[in-house]
């Protein structure tokens, strides 16, 4: 049985009632990454400091004087949300063993956009993962930077049109593939990576736990539907998560120090790829020839995946 | 009273940071503020301080990690030179608006192209007006001074600013000096724990760094303004109590034989030792010449200035950076501008000199001022000019 179609009978009881990001936020209304922080926020409680780097989700929940924060949460610019977030923990660390706060174990939370995380913060992120901070990452994907306007980045996905890798008469938007963000992290040999989606949100929040369990770096990639720049109507952010992962665009797995391990939630027969195009204005130019290649090369990354969890499982 | 000793400038300060019971570092190695980075980690891998040392992968992380520190009430110390600090350039002006009370040192070199490794104040005069406490040393003795006095101004509770202390690279940080490092006790018993009004704790959850639009942003900046002029009270009782201590006085504005000086040259760093010889040689062929050193660059001491310059017939005003295509050298510019209101003040001249390490010996400030009072025009040039550079 799959526990997400009872999610009424279960989620009241393993969901944490308390908000740790509270309402009155100004993100868009369907916004499907402000959901993920609000889950993350649920699954780590109430001993977290945050480190947020500039974009969508620090500008929506900190408008001077107000803030949506009920845990300790600090922006300081757009690139060093994981540099930040390993001074906390150095600091944090000095004080509590020279005594000078409580004892009580905190843990250190760095997150930022996909811009944030894959491009301008990238040395950064590297750098803290490689150093062995006690402190999980969460990059939280909308594919562009939204922030400002829709532009592209190393996270948008092939086809896609943004403002600045736009559709035209020659032009069939983003030509690149979307950078392995956590293939990439994995290569850094950190004890735990996965990816999640707010549209399973029992599997993400176990994912956020299994981190936060963890004493030293983790990363969690967390695909963040944004209707306002996928150009799709706001009620459907949770199911473009769902086609997301049901195309086999966005797989959902886990990865235990060096471990592959692929998510309950992941379909045995996938569904089309343009079943997941069709509802979203970014893709609405491509044709089928496009379409077929994009098919092509999400058949081959999964067939990877599937791969390294059969010979590299946990 | 502290032990005198010899050492390397550098390591000296290494060992001075290491008395401030310090709880965080981050660096990242550039010369020559390496020898700061390296002694502070055998410090650390002594066990000499406890602290977490932080070896961060760039100059942007070390800044970005020690605001991280310094949130959670953590004594965060840092330094850099020439392009790291022009690579921390962004996060200046964060650190200060968060009124986190940060330590760097600035180990002055040249900022590139072409690539120069060697000392003038081309990285510091970019980093102006990002709202830090900048202060200028002379000597090794004043680096050690200055580098403990800064956390006591920094953390005080009615500054809570960023400090940084520059210190001319390999000029002075090279060098091995004799100087008074005072002892642990001594330190402890100037320098009080940081007490942080709000921190990165679950204890009691708190934002920093909001997003502020039209509605907030100008009074933040001018709170910012103001907590930095206002730092100057507490910057001279820090450093009047020191006098007491160790019996080294500082003034923001000190001076040399300006009593009855008709000309005066005012520089900022370690050139005003050899410039202060350069004085003496004049006075011993009877010009009446004077020297006035900066060492307090922000918040910028006008009354001091004022007070000590006023009176000259002529000011030489020296550079070691330029503004370019500006009116003149960055302490031209304010220098002159400070007298500008004066019913009377000196005809100003600025000389920029020193760029990339470029020698500068006693005669060539002898040279200046023989310059300057051989100019009879009685007008001030609307221009600045260049000290030993070919044409
Ligand atoms: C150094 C720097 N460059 C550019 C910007 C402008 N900027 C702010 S947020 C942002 C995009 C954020 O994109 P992403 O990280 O994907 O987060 P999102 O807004 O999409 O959630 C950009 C380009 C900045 N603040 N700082
Ligand atoms: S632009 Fe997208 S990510 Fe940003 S607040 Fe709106 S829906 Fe959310
Ligand atoms: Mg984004």
């Amino acid at each position: 049985m799959n526990i997400v179609e009872n999610f009424d009978l279960f989620a009241p009881r393993l969901i944490n009632k308390k908000e740790l990001l509270s309402p009155g936020h100004r993100a868009c209304s369907g916004c499907g990454e402000v959901l993920a922080v609000r889950l993350m926020c649920k699954a780590l409680g109430e001993n977290t400091v945050i480190a947020s780097a500039t974009g969508c989700m620090e500008i929506i929940s900190s408008m001077f004087p107000t803030t949506a924060w009920e845990v300790p949460w600090i922006h300081v610019a757009f690139e060093n949300a994981a540099s930040v977030a390993s001074g906390i923990e150095a600091g944090l660390k000095a004080l509590r063993k020279k005594g000078k706060i409580d004892d009580r174990y905190v843990k250190v939370v760095g997150m930022g956009g996909d811009g944030a995380t894959m491009d301008i913060g990238f040395q950064a992120l590297s750098g803290a993962m490689e150093r062995g901070h006690d402190m999980i990452y969460v990059c939280f994907d909308n594919e562009a930077y939204m922030n400002t306007g829709i532009q592209r980045s190393s996270g948008t996905p092939m086809g896609a049109s943004t403002t600045t890798a736009p559709a035209g008469k020659v032009s069939m938007g983003q030509k690149t593939w979307k950078k392995n963000m956590p293939e990439i992290m994995v290569a850094h040999g950190i004890p735990y990576v996965a990816t999640a989606c707010p549209s399973y949100p029992l599997d993400f929040i176990r994912k956020m736990e299994k981190a936060k369990s963890i004493k030293g770096p983790s990363y969690i990639h967390c695909f963040s539907m944004c209707p306002t720049g996928w150009r799709s109507p706001s009620h459907t952010a949770i199911s473009m998560g769902r086609l997301a992962v049901e195309t086999g665009a966005f797989p959902l797995y886990e990865v235990e120090n060096g471990h592959y391990h692929l998510s309950s939630e992941m379909p045995k027969k996938f569904k089309p790829i343009k079943d997941y195009f069709k509802p979203q204005g970014r893709f609405r130019h491509l044709t089928a020839d496009e379409i077929e290649m994009i098919q092509e090369r999400v058949n081959i990354e999964y067939k990877k995946l599937v791969e390294k969890a059969k010979y590299l499982k946990i | 009273m502290g032990k005198r000793i010899g050492m390397e400038v550098a390591v000296a300060v290494a060992e001075a940071v290491g008395l401030c019971n310090i709880d965080m570092a981050a660096v990242y190695p550039i010369t020559p503020q390496s020898h700061i980075a390296e002694h502070l980690s055998d410090l650390v891998a002594d066990g000499r301080i406890d602290a977490e040392f932080v070896t961060v992968e760039s100059e942007h992380s070390a800044m970005s990690a020690v605001i991280g520190a310094s949130g959670t009430g953590a004594r965060s110390y840092t330094a850099t030179s020439s392009q790291g600090l022009m690579y921390m350039h962004e996060l200046l002006p964060i650190a200060s608006a968060m009124r986190l009370p940060i330590c760097m040192a600035i180990a002055n070199r040249a900022v590139s192209g072409p690539l120069n490794i060697l000392n003038d104040h081309t990285d510091i005069m970019p980093q102006r007006d990002s709202g830090w406490i900048s202060i200028f040393v002379e000597n090794g003795q004043e680096a050690i001074d200055m580098s403990i006095m800064s956390f006591k101004i920094a953390e005080h509770k009615d500054v809570m600013l960023p400090v940084n202390v520059n210190i001319d690279g390999f000029q002075l940080t090279h060098m091995v000096e004799p100087f008074e490092m005072p002892t642990q006790e001594e330190v402890n018993q100037f320098l009080p724990p940081f007490v942080p009004h709000a921190t990165l704790h679950p204890s009691k959850p708190v934002t920093m760094g909001a997003f502020a639009m039209s509605d907030y942003f100008a009074e933040i900046m001018k709170a910012k303004d103001e907590a930095l002029k206002n730092s100057k009270k507490v910057i001279l009782d820090v450093w009047n109590e020191w006098g007491k201590l160790f019996g080294r006085k500082y003034q923001p504005v000190e001076t040399y034989k300006i009593e009855d000086a008709d000309v005066l040259m005012l520089t900022m760093g370690s050139m005003g030792e050899t410039a202060q010889i350069a004085i003496d040689e004049l006075r011993a062929k009877g010009v009446k010449a004077g020297l006035v050193k900066l060492r307090l660059w922000r918040p910028f001491p006008l009354a001091e200035i004022k007070a000590v310059l006023k009176n000259a017939k002529k000011l030489i005003v020296t550079d070691r950076a330029i503004s370019f295509g500006g009116p003149g050298g960055p302490v031209f510019s304010e220098v002159k501008s400070a007298l500008y209101a004066e019913a009377k003040r000196p005809l100003i001249y600025n000389y920029i000199y020193g760029l990339g390490g470029r020698d500068m010996a006693v005669k060539d400030f002898t040279g200046m001022f023989e310059k300057v009072l051989a100019d009879t025009t009685n007008q001030e040039a609307d221009t600045y000019e260049f000290w030993g550079v070919r044409e």
